[in-house]
């Protein structure tokens, strides 16, 4: 989750949820007065105390987190004071060395965080470390880590592995969901042959951030032709970046991003958002589009989208997503991300607050505003209401393997710098897959 | 004058002219754009080009209602933003000019050894970029100085006010002034400065009855300089607004606003135009001044 | 929905208040310190005005341009040969990676095309202009126009040309900006326009000419006023054409100014950096040296790679400085 996938993900509650956030100002106020403090009881003694949170989420999105609080505030006396930029990669660095370090961070991305360690960046308290080893699995815990000590708190999280679609085009085209690679390979050749519409749209295009879909297209699909040991060891850099195992993953994106029958000028995919490529999905242009779960919301409120069930084939506009296929139909690898909280004070009611968050019950509340989930073992899916996010918690929680995006993991040089320049390159200049790779592992930090 | 009028006359050339003004319309054409893009509906901005409104003008002031008055939970309306720019700009314009307007005047006419080194170092940190310095001077308004355990600058406590803005802005706009307001200072008649001497006044007095009333043409010229740079500086009041939107410049708030989505194109357009209105107000009500510090500032006939 | 921004609990005037308030009390203590320092000063002795003066006048502005440029310039230079972390020193590795890696050789490249291109056309333009509104009825509102990108932050200046280098890929969908529009209007097809190197560079410095030109035309505007009537209408009493006048005799009568315009120009362009990270965040080949300098050290956090591009930069800066100081010295000389 680069800046620009905050700000998107920021976005993506508009959609079904906006009328909410506005509709429910209103009854914070007066539920406020019938809030139970009880509840709140562990957190006390830190009135009048503010607990500035700085993060690259926005809003609409940031109108649903300040509404999750509203209680706490009332019942702790902490004022949290929620700090929403997008240039928060850019920013935090100068604030930390500056001296003038937030009280919590959220980090878009494990990669940024680690630079962090030791340079400001407070170890979790028990409590808080306590919390996380009984909400979150051990992977999720291990992300916040930072050699051995354990510093930030998962806290929403996101599916990748998904390919919109719309459910009326596919039903009318009599085109069928694709369970396996071959399959998926079968339909883009057969909805190309059919030259109605064109089988895939594809933007890299997202401003200083330009590039990151290709990172995650390289990602999911080292998920599913090497095996999770390869993909850690690419990420951690125990093999190359120019790799064969790595090659092959890059070959195989190429294989539709690359290729002219299935979307159409590839050049363009450079300078065509990822907003706009998934646009086409909507108003008919393509058949199929891959991205996160949170591309929903955008094109609800951008584009007149309606998210809808699979089986809904009916509705005009509606969309929806499947799974991106595998190997083989029972190999279902998924790609996540996430972010995490990390501390730069330990002052007490920061701590109450990092704390809080990772609580089941801070996180079930949240997600039953709408438009969002997390890993936290106490959410209850049935507060997650959208068909794609229910879809989403799902994978996460059955998934056979589930991989960390991994250029979010990479040192920041590559994963927010080289690999995001190269895959760039790879379509708007047509670069070769060799080229791109030597290019990467070149520029790999030495130590 | 009439002189000058006549020769008007006879140089006036028509292609010339004409050539003239057609780089002018050229050099209006992307603004234009931008000022009718904001008159026009959300729609119409995202499915057709801004040229399409003269066959279908459709006129709206949603947008600027909208990004003017409607904030939301994590920002402030753009209104809060502008009243900021003020607040961050009349001070770093004050400042700097100042300071400058003092060092020139020594620089130009005190006596001492090394003062042409000191002015060509002043001259030649032009150079310096504003990135390196952002570090550096981030620790000192948050930590203050302390040089082998001595406190030389305390720790001031000025993080989040606009203060830091300030400071940094007037060190950044002090090289340049220093060096226009210098060329402009050396060129006062040394038999005016020496009569005064003679008068017997003091270095201070010089300043206030001599110094101060000539350079006004340059003071002015140099103030709209540095006024359009301090309003469309977008990376000293992102850095040194100490992250916090209560002391942001409006240039801060566009920028966040750029590229967020194709939804936000037809705020965006409003916003930047209304950060725009100031300084075009600014340059075409003073450019006379302008025009006549420059003349004075940096020509030598 | 005017309410619904209650952000930390505060409407915006509980923000702009306060935020006038500290306005005025700067202002009013910075005008408090000057006056009182100088009613002090000038009953002071003759003694001791002959070091307050220094003090009061030289020390303030040495003061913060030590503290606020030349340390951190210094700084710099240290960590240029240091690592990432500015941990370990390492000889001049950052700058053997500057030099050897092919993207960054693009940036210096770029970078070199900008100073070239925008100091040049942009001086050279600003002349013309100035030159052809000299004598010209009106030329006020002629000038405005050319002058007013220089107004508009380069924020603004993004979202203005966003409206004209904007490419659709579908050709089935209305064109947004109005270079492709003209280029259809024209039967050709449009290119991808920020996207093919090197014409998105030169695109890119377009911008940053348009903005330039009005800064040039008016200093140099400003300076042909000062050139005397007398002397043109001798040229033209000896029958010089007006090609041969501006070339024998305003040229030369303002060449000191163009000096300073070009100068000027030039730093601005080498430090330029919004316009590229707005446009085409450095993609495609058109990142240049500000730009990179600024990826390195607060996106791939590299302090060390960071640091050397700055003194590259730096050193690039070096001989235009010279020039101008010794320019300097010259005039020094014959006064």
């Amino acid at each position: 989750m680069k800046s620009t996938k905050g700000r998107v993900f920021a976005v993506a509650a508009t959609a079904a949820v906006a009328a909410l956030v506005f509709a429910g100002c209103a009854p914070a106020a007066t539920d406020g007065t019938t809030v139970n403090c009880d509840d709140y009881s562990k957190y006390k003694g830190h009135e009048g105390t503010e607990v500035e949170v700085y993060t690259t989420i926005i809003d609409p999105e940031a109108a649903l987190f300040k509404q999750s609080f509203a209680d706490f505030e009332k019942c702790t006396g902490i004022t949290i004071n929620w700090n929403g930029t997008q240039e928060f990669e850019a920013q935090i660095p100068v604030r930390v060395e500056g001296g003038t370090a937030p009280d919590l961070a959220i980090f878009p991305q494990p990669g940024l965080l680690a630079k962090f360690a030791g340079k400001g960046l407070v170890e979790a308290s028990a409590d808080v470390t306590a919390s996380v080893d009984a909400n979150y699995s051990a992977d999720w815990k291990n992300y916040g880590t930072v050699d051995g000590k354990f510093y930030a708190a998962p806290l929403g999280a996101n599916v990748k592995s998904f390919v919109w679609y719309s459910p009326k085009v596919f039903k009318d085209n009599g085109y069928t969901v694709p369970t396996t690679w071959d399959e998926l390979i079968t339909l883009s050749d057969k909805i190309a042959a059919d030259g109605k519409i064109q089988p895939w749209c594809v933007g890299f295009g997202s401003g200083e951030a330009t590039g990151w879909v290709g990172t995650d297209w390289m990602e999911d699909i080292m998920l599913r032709t090497a095996s999770p040991e390869t993909y850690d060891a690419w990420v951690t850099h125990k093999i190359k970046f120019n790799d064969p195992a790595v090659a092959k993953a890059i070959a195989q994106a190429g294989s539709i991003i690359k290729n002219p029958k299935y979307v159409g000028d590839v050049k363009s995919i450079a300078t065509t958002t990822f907003q706009a490529a998934g646009a086409g999905v909507v108003d008919g242009t393509c058949a199929m589009h891959r991205q996160a779960s949170f591309l929903g919301g955008i094109l609800a409120s951008d584009n007149g989208a309606k998210i809808v069930d699979p089986t809904d084939t009916t509705t005009e506009n509606g969309i929806s997503v499947f799974y991106f296929p595998g190997a083989s139909a029972d190999n279902k690898p998924a790609l996540g991300g996430g972010e995490f909280v990390g501390a730069f004070s330990d002052r007490p009611e920061v701590q109450a607050v990092q704390l809080y968050l990772t609580t089941p019950e801070w996180n079930n509340k949240k997600a039953k505003l709408g438009g969002w989930f997390s890993a936290n073992k106490g959410l209850d899916e049935a507060n997650v209401a959208d068909p794609v996010n229910k879809v989403a918690v799902q994978i996460l929680k059955n998934a056979t393997t589930f991989r960390f995006d991994g250029s979010d993991t990479m040192p920041a040089a590559v994963g927010a710098g080289s690999f995001w320049k190269e895959m760039t390159a790879w379509v708007a200049e047509n670069k070769s897959d060799k080229a791109v790779l030597d290019a990467i592992e070149k520029s790999w930090p030495k130590k | 004058m009439s002189a000058r009028k006549k020769a008007k006359d006879i140089f006036s050339s028509p292609i010339a002219s004409a050539t003239a003004i057609l780089i002018a319309i050229l050099w209006t054409i992307p603004t234009f754009g931008l000022l009718v893009s904001s008159f026009r509906p959300q729609i119409d901005i995202n499915h057709s080009g801004w040229w399409m409104f003269f066959t279908k003008p459709n006129v709206t002031l949603e947008n600027y209602a909208s990004v003017l008055f409607e904030g939301s939970t994590t920002n402030p309306p753009l209104a809060q933003f502008f009243v900021n720019s003020f607040a961050v700009t009349i001070p770093a314009v004050v400042f700097p000019i100042t300071l400058a307007l003092f060092a020139a005047y020594a620089l130009a006419w005190f006596e001492f050894k090394g003062k042409d080194t000191i002015f060509f170092i002043i001259f030649g940190l032009q150079i310096v970029p504003i990135q390196l310095t952002l570090i550096p001077l981030l620790q000192l308004f948050s930590k203050g100085l302390v040089l082998g355990g001595v406190t030389i600058i305390p720790n001031l406590h000025i993080t989040g006010t606009f203060l830091p803005i300030w400071i940094a802005h007037t060190i950044f706009g002090l090289p340049l002034a220093v060096f226009l307001l210098h060329n402009f200072l050396s060129q006062i008649p040394r038999e005016l400065i020496e009569a005064a001497r003679v008068d017997g006044a003091g270095w201070f007095t010089l300043f206030t009855k001599i110094i101060l009333p000539l350079s006004v043409p340059a003071i002015a010229s140099f103030s709209i300089f540095q006024f359009l740079w301090v309003w469309n500086d977008l990376l000293v009041g992102l850095t040194f607004g100490g992250g916090v939107k209560e002391v942001a410049p409006m240039t801060v708030r566009i920028a966040e606003m750029v590229g967020t989505r194709g939804s936000g194109w037809e705020l965006l357009t409003a916003g930047a135009f209304v950060s725009m209105i100031v300084p075009l107000i600014v340059f075409f009500s003073l450019q006379r001044f302008f025009v006549r510090g420059l003349l004075a500032g940096s020509v030598k006939g | 929905m005017t309410e619904s921004y209650l952000a930390f609990g505060k409407t915006p005037w509980d923000t702009i208040g306060p935020n006038l308030l500290q306005l005025v009390l700067g202002l009013v203590a910075f005008a408090a310190i000057v006056y009182i320092c100088f009613l002090l000063a000038s009953r002071a002795s003759v003694k001791a005005q002959d070091w307050l003066k220094y003090l009061i006048f030289l020390v303030p502005a040495s003061l913060l341009l030590l503290i606020g440029l030349v340390y951190p310039t210094i700084r710099t230079l240290i960590m240029a040969f240091m690592d990432s972390d500015s941990q370990q020193f390492v000889g001049f590795d950052n700058f053997a990676w500057a030099f050897t890696m092919p993207e960054i050789l693009t940036v210096l490249r770029n970078t070199a095309i900008w100073v070239l291109l925008v100091p040049l056309f942009a001086t050279a333009l600003g002349l013309a202009i100035a030159y052809m509104t000299d004598r010209m009825k009106r030329a006020a509102v002629v000038t405005s126009l050319i002058f007013m990108p220089m107004a508009i932050s380069f924020v603004g200046a993004g979202v203005i040309w966003k409206f004209v280098y904007d490419y659709q890929p579908n050709k089935f969908k209305p064109d947004i900006g109005l270079l492709s529009a003209i280029t259809k209007a024209l039967g050709m097809t449009p290119p991808n326009w920020l996207l093919e190197a090197p014409v998105n560079t030169l695109l890119l410095i377009v911008v940053m000419i348009w903005i330039q030109t009005g800064f040039a035309m008016v200093v140099l505007g400003a300076a042909m006023k000062n050139v005397p009537d007398e002397v043109v209408e001798a040229a033209m009493l000896d029958g010089a054409k007006p090609w041969a006048r501006f070339i024998r005799i305003t040229l030369p009568m303002i060449r000191s100014t163009i000096v300073v315009v070009l100068t000027t120009t030039m730093i601005g362009t080498l430090k330029v950096f919004d316009i590229v990270r707005t446009m085409t965040g450095g993609n495609f080949s058109t990142s240049v040296i500000a730009n990179e300098m600024y990826s390195q050290s607060f996106r791939a956090m590299d302090y060390g790679h960071g640091s050397a591009l700055a003194i590259i930069l730096f050193v690039g800066c070096l001989p235009i400085i010279a020039y101008n100081i010794r320019q300097l010295r010259l005039e020094r000389t014959e006064r």
